[in-house]
């Protein structure tokens, strides 16, 4: 069962992918990465990551797409990109040779360190005593106990980049200077 | 009792995935010219490395790798926040940009 769920997520997860990388049009491609995000989600739920398969639904299929998708539509880009006009001949085949060998590359480094990593603990279903909402709670004993501190950071973070992005953003009144504080 | 016989995905495999899923990010990166395109394919290489933080999460048995994803979200997020907020003051000026207009942010 595990198996036939892997299978068509991962089918979801690269197909996704190969069309966010091929698809000359930014909303196809923005499709595209919704697919691969909820495959994603379907593997975050298989390896019993019931809350963060929530969260990325939510949050990346729900916010930030929907975000990539509102600057397509409001800044009118949404035009086909010509894939054949290519700047630079050598890019694309050092590309593809620079992939091809990242993959091999991760790939033996995984399957040789195969036999080395071993399972040091409980599996995470067993040391939760309420299976249906034992994920829920074990992050959150994390994120608020150990994590405290890095949890009211990121909180930080958000305001911070929220007040640049309206700064970057805002239209500048006529005869001012971006950036020049008046 | 074909189930006997199917052998069960181990964590190797969502690393496997992980590593062809960035792979793809990467050259995404290098082969469009499209700067939404490009960040499309930055959240692209941060989802594998969410996954792989997962399938170790559950090989150790330990819920901090899911923490961790947890705080990689909050941090795409607000990249993407910041990045999209640079794309939109660029492309106002000049809507046909690509990437290899960005020079014109040198001083």
């Amino acid at each position: 069962m595990e198996l036939f769920v892997f299978v068509v997520a991962g089918a979801m997860v690269l197909g996704g992918a190969l069309g966010v990388v091929v698809r000359t049009h930014p909303v196809h491609a923005a499709l595209s990465l919704i697919l691969t995000l909820f495959g994603v989600a379907v593997l975050f739920v298989a390896q019993e990551a019931h809350f963060l398969a929530a969260v990325e639904v939510i949050v990346y299929a729900g916010a930030i797409v929907v975000l990539f998708l509102f600057v397509i539509m409001l800044l009118g880009v949404d035009k086909t990109e010509d894939l054949r006009i290519e700047p630079f001949r050598v890019q694309r085949p050092v590309a593809v040779v620079v992939g091809v060998a990242l993959v091999s590359l991760v790939g033996l480094a995984v399957i040789a360190s195969r036999e080395r990593t071993v399972r040091v603990a409980e599996p995470l279903d067993v040391v939760a005593q309420d299976p249906a909402d034992g994920n829920v709670r074990a992050i959150a004993r994390d994120v608020f106990g150990e994590h405290v501190l890095a949890f009211e950071l990121t909180s930080v973070l958000l305001v911070i980049a929220v007040v640049g992005t309206v700064i970057l953003a805002r239209r500048p009144r006529k005869g001012e200077l971006i950036g020049s504080g008046k | 009792m074909i189930a006997f016989t199917l052998p069960q995905p181990t964590p190797t495999w969502y690393l496997l995935l992980a590593a062809v899923l960035f792979a793809i990010g990467v050259v995404g990166v290098m082969v469009r010219r499209n700067p939404l395109v490009l960040f499309m394919c930055v959240e692209l290489m941060l989802n594998a490395v969410n996954l792989s933080f997962v399938a170790f999460a559950r090989q150790m048995g330990d819920v901090g790798g899911q923490s961790t994803v947890f705080f990689v979200m909050v941090v795409a997020a607000a990249e993407v926040v910041v990045g999209l907020g640079v794309v939109v003051a660029i492309l106002r000026r000049r809507p046909t940009a690509t990437t290899d207009d960005m020079t014109e942010l040198k001083g």
